[in-house]
């Protein structure tokens, strides 16, 4: 297949703050501010940051749960951002989602055979026969016994719905699955079989992820490319291993070093970043990690740095570690898409 | 809960006991009333003979002032009674639903209909019936349209907090991704959300029906004077009380009875759909 | 029984065979079977374990704060300063809480009353377990708040809950639970609800602030990084029981609970390199309605044996203050 299976150009939401009768201009929360990436087939593309930092918007924004102010995204080359609700329908198999929280993400009413067969029967008739067999053959791809098929989510454990989550994105044969905190809501010892079926399946069936996490351990473990997002914004996109041995952006490494490692012999020194991470209605100028930043220099104060290709094949925006060499510097979105397609 | 079968009532009587002590009296009192005719005599016959009788063998509760059997205008008074009540609760949430899932879900509908229902609710109840009646003369159709009206509003309010509500639920948000389209998610995934509200508001409303038709009857507004309702009843025997109370007690107990039974219900529903309201008991 | 004795003088907390069970329409849960644990004078004690493993409703447990119509402590003793907790009258254990003891939560906001400031509610704290005159508590309040590392303490006492950020939320709650100086803390998942920056930040904070007061510091968390971060004891529970209680050190270094050996490899931990699939704990854990016949573990057990699954292992001895509730401790530590 020629390009990336996922494109996103300069993906951009904004919320206004209330109906606008009244006032002049309406203030808007600045949640997804020009984004861009790629992911190919079979690949896994991790996006961390912390809450706020508009990572489940943008998996929102893929899934066209709301529409985007600005910005494009291409499946196979289709802009499905800019599709009416009908021409949509057909993209919907291509791509799936398995929601954060396996409590509210299945409707109480149904049985884990109705659950799992829906989506498919948005497309198709499915006979009775065919429906079992259908259910039985997804429970066991999860790895859950077809006995379960007329259980209801409130008989389950919170790992046996999650399960029953993944089987209902995979009902659809998808390229792409997004998983948006998939796993954050799930005891470690459960996490760990949750992610390894994640694992399985791309193995087995070469479905790519987009997997949005805060959890950098996770991400880590699962992610072939990772992006950082700062306040709407990637900060740093980078392979994995290039990016937990040396995280470039100040935030990355700030993020790195205040997860928790389960060492008791490690002392930590220092807390690695004070403040907390300014609001998207009224975000600070220049460089939005400015004013947490320890390197911050009064150039970070006025310019939005611009995402810079690095030598190891990494994106990043931070005017001290990566310093735009060109002054005639093509626009960023531009930039930061040509070293997309380099990386990847 | 899991499928519910025959054999775990008992248990589900011990749990809900209001819904098994109210739902049991009405549904008694329903089949009462629609069986009186093969047990009560004639509600309208006059006997000039037998005016304002104590009770006897032959009229249990003795008769009214025109001669009429007691007993049997009363059950035959709980078919108008029942009638007005269960029709009005139901149009009023039929309608309450349909303005109220619409307004869940559109906005511009919901900014200028959710005002109207705000004016409607504003109205008392027995201005607009006999505003209405005046209208068109009485009978029953136009009192429960009368009746479901001003009811209306609170099932749409209701309804459409619940819509707004189920409509972030994430199992819906996949339902849109899984490719479903927006009647399928409204049919499958929220109309069902809306049933207790639906259920509880609408015991409510029965039982305010059932007062206000009383209320209206007895102002000679309501059900026509030859149709026996409780209400007329009590209108037409409120000079006799002192020489013959059943006339009006037993018209006036019933309406009681029925009330309570239904109000019961209610509460047992909203304990059972909403197990919180229950612990706090 | 003897190290009980004599290690008596600097025993602040000392729970033995606590029993909570939960009571549903028509189901007992025994949410804690019986646990025994004590916390020293000024140590940081981490209680670790899943959802659902007790560890909440222990600290619930001692400070007496269940709910009353659904749960009870069916049996056994919390012994703070040598008095038994379960037996105080409810206005003696009000003075406790706050007073000697006090708790903070996952959620700031199920402590922070939303109509009142801040500083009000940390100045309102010190009034009732101090007797302090108004001017003096609400100079307290602003002290408090300064502690807890709140920028710009003057003009935060006048900020309303909703009008902080979740971490500095954190932050006055615990200036709040600090005001009156307590001599043991509980702090329940406080920083599960943050982000990792925040997290570090508040960890921090709580480290510090134990050694300055030397308070005492009960640390429940799912998250083992946490623990080895804060805590110098740990013990982890699991179904409703102990099943291994050590120094973090040894912990770590040498679990001997193979519910531990497995929660600490099923974390995706950076120092290991990457692996393609995690070690996992295969299964579910069992539901505590029915009364389990051996080791609750054993089902999902990679050690478990005949006499696992018939008695009910106690916790004993596998090392210097180092204990764990297994018959294979000695296989599983040398695996």
């Amino acid at each position: 297949m020629n390009g990336p299976l996922l494109k996103v150009e300069n993906l951009t939401k904004h919320y206004p703050l209330g109906s606008g009768i009244f006032k002049k201009s309406i203030p808007v929360i600045r949640a997804v501010e020009d984004v861009s990436f790629s992911v190919e087939a079979g690949e896994t593309l991790c996006i961390v940051g912390e809450s706020g930092c508009g990572k489940s918007t943008v998996a929102r924004l893929l899934m066209r749960l709301v529409e985007p102010t600005a910005g494009r995204v291409l499946i196979d080359g289709t802009d499905i951002a800019g599709l009416k609700k009908d021409a949509l329908h057909a993209w919907r198999r291509r791509m799936q989602m398995v929601f954060q929280d396996p409590y509210s993400s299945l409707n109480p009413r149904l049985t884990a055979a109705q659950i799992i067969t829906e989506p498919v029967e948005n497309f198709e008739r499915l006979g009775r026969n065919q429906r079992q067999a259908l259910a039985a053959d997804l429970l066991r791809k999860v790895g859950m016994s077809p006995e379960m098929t007329h259980r209801l989510p409130s008989e389950l454990s919170g790992g046996q719905r999650q399960r029953l989550g993944i089987a209902r994105a995979l009902s659809l044969n998808p390229s792409l699955i997004i998983a948006d905190e998939a796993v954050s809501a799930l005891d470690v010892s459960v996490q760990a079989q949750i992610l390894n079926l994640l694992l399985d399946l791309q193995q087995q069936m070469g479905i790519a992820f987009v997997f949005i996490s805060h959890d950098l351990g996770v991400v880590e473990h699962i992610g072939h490319r990772v992006a950082v997002m700062y306040l709407g914004r990637i900060v740093e996109l980078a392979p994995c291993e290039a990016l937990f041995a040396k995280p470039v952006h100040p935030y990355t490494e700030a993020l790195l070093a205040a997860a928790p490692v389960p060492d008791p012999t490690r002392i930590r020194l220092q807390v690695p970043v004070d403040g907390e991470m300014p609001s998207p209605i009224n975000p600070p100028n220049g460089c939005a990690f400015h004013p947490r930043c320890p390197l911050a220099v009064e150039r970070c104060r006025i310019e939005v740095p611009p995402l810079v290709p690095m030598a190891d094949g990494r994106i990043v925006a931070c005017h001290v570690r990566a310093p735009a060499t060109e002054l005639s510097a093509p626009p960023i979105a531009n930039r930061a898409l040509a070293q997309i397609d380099s990386i990847s | 809960m899991g499928r519910l079968q025959l054999s775990d009532l008992p248990r589900l009587a011990r749990r809900y006991p209001l819904v098994f002590i109210g739902g049991g009296l009405l549904t008694l009192l329903i089949i009462l009333a629609l069986a009186a005719p093969l047990y009560a005599g004639d509600p309208v016959n006059i006997n000039p003979f037998k005016r304002l009788q104590p009770p006897s063998a032959e009229m249990w509760f003795g008769s009214d002032n025109l001669g009429r059997d007691v007993f049997a205008r009363t059950i035959f008074g709980a078919r108008i009674s029942l009638m007005v009540g269960l029709l009005s609760a139901a149009c009023a949430a039929l309608a309450g639903l349909l303005i109220g899932v619409i307004a869940g879900y559109s906005r511009s509908f919901d900014n200028v209909v959710m005002r109207i229902m705000d004016g409607l609710m504003s109205i008392p109840t027995i201005l607009l019936a006999i505003a209405l009646i005046s209208l068109t003369g009485p009978g029953i159709g136009i009192l429960i349209v009368a009746i479901a009206i001003p009811e209306t509003p609170a099932v749409a309010r209701l309804v459409r907090s619940v819509v707004l509500g189920v409509r972030q639920r994430p199992y819906v948000e996949a339902a849109l991704c899984g490719g479903a389209r927006l009647p399928k998610v409204l049919w499958r995934h929220i109309l069902p959300s809306t049933v207790p509200a639906l259920m509880v508001q609408g015991a409510t409303v029965c039982a305010s029906a059932i007062l206000t038709e009383a209320g209206l009857s007895f102002l000679g507004v309501g059900v026509p004077p030859e149709i026996p309702s409780w209400g007329n009843m009590i209108a037409s025997s409120r000079l006799y009380l002192a020489i013959a109370p059943l006339t009006i007690f037993a018209p006036g107990i019933c309406l009681a009875v029925t009330v309570l039974a239904v109000n019961l219900l209610g509460d047992g529903l909203r304990d059972m759909f909403d197990p919180r309201s229950k612990r706090r008991r | 029984m003897l190290m009980r004795e004599s290690a008596k003088d600097d025993v602040l907390l000392d729970v033995r065979d606590l029993e909570t069970h939960f009571y549903g329409e028509e189901s007992v849960t025994r949410a804690l079977g019986g646990i025994s644990f004590q916390v020293k004078k000024g140590e940081t004690l981490g209680v670790v374990g899943e959802s659902g493993c007790g560890k909440s409703v222990t600290a619930l447990s001692i400070l007496r704060l269940l709910p009353k119509l659904t749960a009870r402590t069916v049996g056994g003793e919390v012994r703070f300063r040598g008095r038994d907790l379960l037996e105080l009258s409810d206005r003696e254990m009000r003075k406790v809480r706050g007073d000697q003891i006090a708790m903070i939560f996952q959620d700031p906001m199920t402590s922070l009353n939303p109509v009142y400031t801040v500083g009000h509610q940390i100045a309102e704290a010190v009034q009732i377990h101090t007797k302090a005159s108004h001017p003096v508590a609400a100079a307290k309040a602003e002290e408090m708040l300064r502690l807890v590392r709140i920028a710009d303490p003057e003009r935060r006492v006048n900020n309303y809950p909703h009008e902080m950020s979740g971490g500095m939320r954190q932050r006055a709650m615990i200036a709040m639970a600090l005001a009156c100086s307590p001599e043991l803390l509980i702090a329940d998942e406080p920083t599960t609800a943050l982000d990792v920056t925040i997290q570090a930040q508040i960890l921090r904070l709580i480290v510090d602030l134990k050694e300055r007061t030397g308070t005492a510091v009960m640390f429940i968390t799912h998250d083992l990084g946490v623990v080895a971060e804060t805590c110098q004891r740990v013990i982890v529970m699991y179904a409703g029981r102990i099943v291994e209680q050590a120094s973090v050190i040894d912990l770590f270094a040498r679990p001997a609970h193979p519910y531990t050996q497995g929660l600490m490899r099923s974390v995706p931990d950076r120092r290991r390199g990457r692996q393609r699939r995690l070690p996992e704990i295969p299964g579910i854990v069992p539901s505590l309605r029915e009364p389990i016949v051996g080791c609750s573990f054993a089902p999902r057990c990679p050690f478990a044996i005949d006499i696992c699954r018939d008695k009910t292992p106690v916790l004993r001895d596998v090392g210097s203050s180092h204990t764990a509730a297994c018959w294979r401790a000695e296989e599983v530590m040398g695996a």
